[in-house]
């Protein structure tokens, strides 16, 4: 087999490419993206950035505590963030626990949320400690139940102690479970990874072996996606496309909670990967907090000033 | 889609710019003659009118400073003096946003880089220097190291206040009074500074600002009074100036020109050294005595690094200086846009391929679009002198040796890079390149406690640091 002409898929072969990518200096990156984090976004391209980040939400719930009731409200939310104004676009997708992929889907298609897909975490979210097996029945159920995006994580374990090939089978994987019925994000988990160089080298491995997006986190370990592992990310996709001509997208997750994070995060895209990549079919930020500050900033755009929180609906 | 960022300019209300200047002489304002147009280049709007200092300007300037040493300021302990520094600090700091705006609309480099780098640096290098004060004696120099008396100081116009801050805050900390001549497009925030010297209470004629041009400059340099010249500007006049106090008993520093060498090895941090490059030319529009204008690249990633290098460059944003979005601000006056057109058209002439990314330039004020040569030699003469403008000149080595060769082959001696993640490699490199400072997988970052100077054609004497507290002192016993 051959994955883009570039790697066979053998144990031996990713590890030879993996070695000759660029190191990334970490004082480099961090300064990087502190500069870009300066951009100053107002008026109508502030206007412009919060109904995009609106539109690239994947609005998430990830808790034991989920109910049928609380992911129905949440795909309400979805489909019509603001009730009040129906200019507010839609999120990106919905994003729930596998049991509650049908509920997500059936809810959402009865409030005229068709366009609005669901993304399920699979592959034994977050830690990704199952069997092989376990992970793509897991895999199967989702996208059995309606879900058109699937966000697996990786072997952590496997990537530090060097199994690379044993990481990309599993994304290999998953991906033919996921055919064409579903979109694949891989969920590096970056707290656990550590360094900006196994950024790098996760990405390429999960792009290589057919990820349609690579994902910073799960959203359970912190820090998640901070704007330089994001930097590097964005390097990765965009060199990529130049190898390729494959464009991958890109989900920061975890810790993006207000407006001015997710103004940050869509400068970072626009001038790393370029503005190509300003759409939601290419960059989603998972988040649930992140939504209600976006409405309240654009409701203070609109009105000149802040509303009381009471304005835009608890989840 | 396009993500257009819609202007977002600094005010500039908080800045208020006099008519009409004198000079500040004895801790008071004083009445100048010959008055001629500061302009912001960025537009070319007169922005006031600041006076030519005469010879009996400079006497006045040097007389006062000769009274306030030896009745006042040489007198005070260091723990005094570091008092006055240490409030001078905290009011530059309190007044950062002002000194910001002031110091973009007269030089016309960016607001993003007034306000975060030019400014905190000039706070940092008078809290440092206050904190020396009192601690002379642990300087290395003996014990009870004494000052030279009066420093005469010539600053450029690419850093004003900084330059300014390099200069007088070590020669107060070491007990020495000051006469300052600003650069003549920029003398702005030297003069927003006396005001801060006032607002200090600092003692007067601890610090003179006389304003003017090269002639100004030379009747400082030339002062009996004068003990000690600190200069920064250009190798020719850094000559002239070792010409003129030859046989005297003045002391010297000199901080000149560079064409400093930036090395990328194939095993580099790719993105970063692209990222470094960028930061080494076009940081200040390239008007920096150290900047990395000559980038040598290993062969074998040369082709690879130059695209990813263009990609980068046409992201960056040229236009208002005060715009807080804005990369790459104005070029300082007509005259140095001149220099930088006609050594980029030496460029074209001798070979070498120019590119610049698409961008607008106002017509209004002096541009110079981000501008690299490809196909560069050690014979072209944009790889030997220095364009002091946002033009990079592009060399490839084969071997380590070969560059480092090539990094050398200089008259200048000031900056260096080198980009590797191999730690070996980085030291010997560094051992090997001849130049006062060397960044490894950096470029232009400066600290008050990291001396900055040059070996060769760059300059006399280092400032900053321990080592640049020796400038302003004589040896103790």
């Amino acid at each position: 087999m051959s994955f883009y002409g570039i790697v066979d898929g053998s144990e031996s072969s990713l590890k030879h490419f993996l070695a000759q990518l660029p190191g990334v200096d970490q004082v480099g990156a961090e300064a990087r993206a502190a500069m870009l984090a300066t951009r100053s976004i107002k008026t109508s391209s502030k206007r412009w950035a919060i109904d995009t980040a609106i539109s690239m939400v994947d609005l998430t719930t990830l808790e034991g505590a989920d109910t049928a009731g609380k992911v129905r409200a949440l795909c309400s939310k979805a489909v019509r963030p603001d009730p009040t104004d129906s200019t507010v676009p839609s999120v990106g997708a919905v994003c729930v626990y596998n049991d509650m992929v049908a509920i997500a889907r059936t809810h959402l298609d009865s409030i005229g949320g068709e366009h609005v897909p669901v993304a399920a975490v699979s592959t034994a979210f977050p830690s990704g400690r199952a069997s092989m097996e376990v992970k793509i029945q897991d895999t199967q159920d989702a996208i059995d139940s309606g879900a058109a995006e699937i966000d697996m994580v990786i072997d952590r374990g496997a990537f530090l102690s060097g199994q690379f090939g044993l990481v990309f089978d599993e994304i290999v994987k998953i991906r033919e479970v996921c055919g064409d019925r579903a979109h694949l994000k891989v969920i590096f988990e970056t707290g656990e990874l550590v360094t900006y160089d196994n950024v790098r080298k996760a990405s390429y491995l999960a792009m290589l072996a057919g990820a349609d997006f690579i994902k910073t986190s799960t959203g359970k370990v912190a820090p998640a996606a901070t704007p330089p592992v994001v930097l590097v990310m964005l390097e990765a996709v965009r060199d990529f496309y130049s190898m390729t001509n494959h464009r991958i997208g890109v989900k920061p997750a975890g810790g993006i909670r207000n407006t001015k994070d997710a103004i940050k995060q869509l400068v970072l895209v626009n001038e790393t990967a370029g503005p190509e990549w300003l759409t939601p079919e290419l960059f989603r930020i998972g988040a649930s907090a992140l939504l209600n500050d976006l409405l309240m900033q654009r409701m203070k755009m609109d009105d000149g000033y802040y509303a009381s929180p009471n304005y835009v609906t608890i989840d | 889609m396009t993500f257009e960022y819609a202007p977002a300019p600094e005010s500039r209300s908080i800045v208020d710019i006099k008519a009409k200047y004198g000079h500040f002489i004895d801790g008071k304002f004083v009445a100048g003659k010959n008055h001629f147009a500061t302009i912001n280049p960025a537009t070319e709007e007169v922005l006031s009118q600041i006076a030519l200092g005469g010879a009996s300007d400079v006497d006045k300037a040097v007389a006062a400073a000769q009274k306030a040493y030896t009745r006042t300021w040489s007198k005070l302990s260091g723990k005094e003096r570091g008092k006055y520094l240490y409030r001078i600090a905290r009011i530059l700091q309190e007044r950062a946003r002002e000194f910001a705006v002031l110091e973009t609309l007269d030089n016309g480099k960016p607001i993003r880089e007034t306000r975060d780098i030019d400014i905190p640096l000039v706070a940092a290098h008078f809290f440092y220097h206050a904190g020396w004060a009192d601690k002379l004696d642990y300087a290395g120099l003996g014990k009870s190291p004494q000052p030279h008396g009066v420093a005469g100081q010539i600053i450029p116009w690419n850093f004003p206040l900084l330059m300014l801050a390099w200069k007088v805050a070590p020669a107060l900390a070491t007990g020495n009074t000051v006469v300052l001549k600003p650069a003549e497009t920029t003398s702005l925030t030297a003069l927003l500074f006396a005001q801060v010297c006032q607002e200090a209470e600092l003692p007067d004629g601890v610090v003179n600002i006389v304003t003017g041009d090269g002639r100004t400059g030379s009747a400082i340099v030339n002062h009996p009074g004068i003990h000690k010249i600190a200069f920064t500007g250009s190798t020719e006049v850094g000559k002239k100036i070792a010409r003129a106090i030859a046989g005297t008993e003045k002391k010297a520093t000199l901080e000149l020109g560079g064409k400093g060498a930036n090395v990328v090895f194939d095993d580099a941090p790719i993105d970063e050294a692209v990222e470094g490059i960028v930061n080494g030319i076009f940081f200040n529009q390239g008007h920096v005595c150290c900047a990395g204008s000559r980038l040598i690249l290993q062969e074998g990633i040369a082709d690879e690094f130059i695209e990813k290098l263009k990609v980068r460059m046409a992201k960056i944003r040229v236009g208002d200086p005060l715009d807080k979005n804005t990369d790459l601000g104005a070029i300082n006056s007509r005259e140095q846009l001149l220099k930088i057109q006609e050594l980029a058209g030496v460029g074209d002439s001798e070979g070498a391929e120019r590119w610049s990314p698409a961008c607008t330039l106002s017509d209004k004020g002096f541009w110079f679009a981000p501008t690299i040569f490809t196909g560069v030699t050690q014979a072209h003469r944009i790889a030997r002198e220095e364009i002091f403008g946002p033009i990079l000149s592009i060399l490839t080595f084969r071997t380590p040796q070969e560059a480092i060769e090539k990094a050398n082959n200089t008259p200048f001696g000031l900056s260096a890079g080198v980009w590797s993640e191999k730690g070996s490699r980085i030291l010997w490199a560094t051992q090997q390149l001849r130049a006062g400072v060397v960044w490894a997988n950096t470029f232009n970052k400066f600290d008050p406690a990291s001396p900055f100077g040059g070996y060769k054609e760059s300059g006399w004497g280092r400032e900053g640091g321990k080592h640049g507290l020796s400038a302003y002192l004589k040896e103790g016993k």
